[in-house]
């Protein structure tokens, strides 16, 4: 049987300020090894579900596990070596430079006290240079576009060397390029056994990247499977309430809309 | 840094030998090994006096530091949230009520100034306006203005001969009546506290970026947020206890730091420890020799302080999305 890295059963969960419960009753196995992407209109849950992975977010019912072991069972800096994060967006009003902010990455493997050592400076060297952004190291976090800062978050992330990496709609703030550059990333990632969850509201970027796909509305899994099954004009029509086509071109999906 | 550290120890060498005995100016080496007078005045009143201006630098430039770093925000200082202003009722309090003893007047300070941070942390969660920092600052408002109602009733109500005298300088903030046993009372809790916010740099660093980063790195934000706060508090309480409210040093110091080494607390943390100490003593410094009656320390550093500030709001953007 395959592992299953992370499994949420029967997962309900409402914010301490809401009604009505933002996760309902959900399921979902992400195997080891795939690119899952959990595509969903603005406020399906998305967001909330990864926290309820990391662990930040605790479930009123149900249980997520990870490697087969309840949240629970890791400790917190075990949990930092095991699962990464690519937020949404991240305040940073301090003029880091782009090292230093990489440089965090390496937290979860020192001990509490500890400040990083040369090997951590290499890593993070490293991984900045995986996203492009070498040269500009010394350059500090306010200066940058956009697109660049979201680039170190992913280098951090990578410093973090995680078996299972989220990113929080990891597209939106990048222009084609950029874009290209995070797919490239991610998947030689994938090649090196990362196992990758993503959020997105854009098919495309889903399309392109995704090994599996979650279809996700209200807190309910709407279609779950291998992304080209998924990926077709009845469930994404349903998905966001619109006529939508999915056609191949040169082997790729291009999703188009009709107002 | 290495250079701050020479810096900091010729300062304090430096005052040691700077005062208005015999005459204003610097004493001359011959006068200590030979004048008794001259060598109790700088053993018995001028080290403890430095050295507890350094102690009081040093904590409220760190605490500052700590506090700007874990509300994500270059422009807070303990005095926004709260602390000095509840420790100043405290201490007015203790004044009036319970006999104004030292060691009462210090602890009440230093237990007000928790209840302002508390009072201010509560309310913060309970506005509904604005982001989580506006909202600290704007409850940290609230609690200093009812702190500083509460002072002036109790200013009102006191003794105009003994009391009033006594809450005003304290007001005012000073070092002129430090001695050893002041010193050394509250250098455990600083030094400790001192401790604490220096082995927790680089963490604190992962605090800045908000909650959630924090958490997926491994830290768990809310316990290791709890620890570096109360540090943060309980340095700044326990000298402003002995030393009256100084303010600013808390808010421009760290302002100075990263401006010299950048953001990363690894080096803006010992910096703002190292800055704050030589600001403090050279401010106390001019306190106590430019005139003959003594200029109270907590209008020296507003006065540099505030003159800082505009400078650095003037020639620096201070990038903040909140």
């Amino acid at each position: 049987m395959e592992q299953q890295l992370l499994s949420f059963d029967n997962i309900s969960y409402t914010y301490p300020t809401g009604t009505s419960p933002v996760i309902k009753h959900f399921n979902l196995q992400i195997p080891a090894g795939t690119i899952t992407a959990i595509l969903g209109p603005n406020g399906a849950g998305k967001t909330t579900l990864i926290h309820l992975a990391l662990g930040w977010l605790h479930p009123h019912s149900g249980n997520v596990s990870l490697a087969e072991k309840p949240l629970k069972a890791y400790s917190r800096r075990e949990l930092g070596q095991w699962m990464g994060l690519v937020p949404q967006n991240e305040n940073t009003p301090f003029e880091y430079s782009l090292l230093e902010y990489v440089l965090l990455g390496r937290t979860p493997y020192l001990d509490p006290l500890a400040m990083p050592g040369e090997k951590d400076l290499e890593i993070a060297s490293q991984k900045l240079s995986d996203v492009g952004l070498l040269l500009l190291k010394n350059r500090t976090m306010p200066s940058l576009s956009g697109g660049e800062r979201q680039l170190v978050l992913v280098a951090r992330a990578l410093a973090q060397q995680p078996k299972l990496l989220f990113l929080d709609e990891p597209t939106s703030h990048l222009d084609l390029s950029n874009k290209s550059k995070l797919v490239q990333v991610l998947r030689t990632l994938q090649n090196q056994g990362v196992t990758i969850v993503f959020t997105t509201h854009e098919p495309d970027v889903a399309s392109a990247l995704a090994t599996d796909m979650v279809l996700m509305r209200e807190g309910e899994v709407l279609e779950t499977g291998p992304a080209d099954q998924v990926m077709n004009d009845r469930s994404l029509s349903e998905l966001y309430h619109l006529p939508i086509q999915v056609k191949e071109l040169n082997g790729k999906r291009i999703v188009l809309w009709d107002n | 840094m290495f250079w701050l550290v020479v810096l900091l120890v010729f300062v304090v060498v430096f005052s040691m030998f700077l005062g208005r005995y015999p005459t204003p100016g610097l004493i001359s080496f011959k006068t200590i090994l030979t004048d008794t007078l001259a060598q109790k005045l700088v053993f018995n009143l001028r080290v403890p006096r430095i050295l507890t201006a350094l102690l009081l630098g040093a904590s409220l430039a760190a605490a500052g530091g700590v506090f700007q770093m874990i509300f994500s925000n270059p422009l807070v200082d303990p005095g926004f949230l709260g602390v000095s202003q509840g420790a100043a009722f405290g201490a007015a309090t203790c004044i009036i009520f319970l006999g104004g003893a030292a060691w009462a007047v210090q602890a009440s300070a230093a237990f007000f100034g928790c209840l302002g941070l508390l009072l201010s942390y509560l309310l913060a969660r309970r506005v509904r306006y604005g982001g989580w920092v506006l909202r600290l600052v704007l409850a940290g408002i609230a609690v200093s203005a009812f702190f500083s109602a509460g002072l002036g009733i109790l200013k009102y109500m006191a003794d105009p001969l003994s009391q009033l005298q006594e809450i005003t300088f304290w007001l005012l903030g000073g070092l002129w009546s430090i001695t050893w046993k002041q010193f050394l009372t509250i250098l455990p809790v600083v030094a400790i506290s001192l401790f604490i916010m220096w082995r927790m740099r680089w963490r604190l660093n992962l605090l800045s970026l908000g909650d959630e980063t924090a958490f997926s790195l491994g830290l768990a934000p809310a316990r290791e947020r709890t620890l570096l706060l109360v540090a943060g508090v309980a340095a700044t309480s326990a000298v402003i206890s002995v030393a009256g409210m100084v303010s600013w040093i808390g808010l421009i110091i760290p302002h100075i730091a990263r401006r010299i080494f950048g953001a990363d607390s690894r080096y803006m943390l010992p910096a703002s420890i190292l800055i704050g100490g030589i600001f403090a003593i050279l401010c106390d410094d001019i306190g106590r020799v430019l005139m003959a009656g003594e200029i109270p320390l907590g209008i020296i550093t507003s006065l540099l302080g505030a003159a800082i500030f505009a400078y650095i709001m003037i020639n620096q953007k201070v990038p903040t999305n909140k």
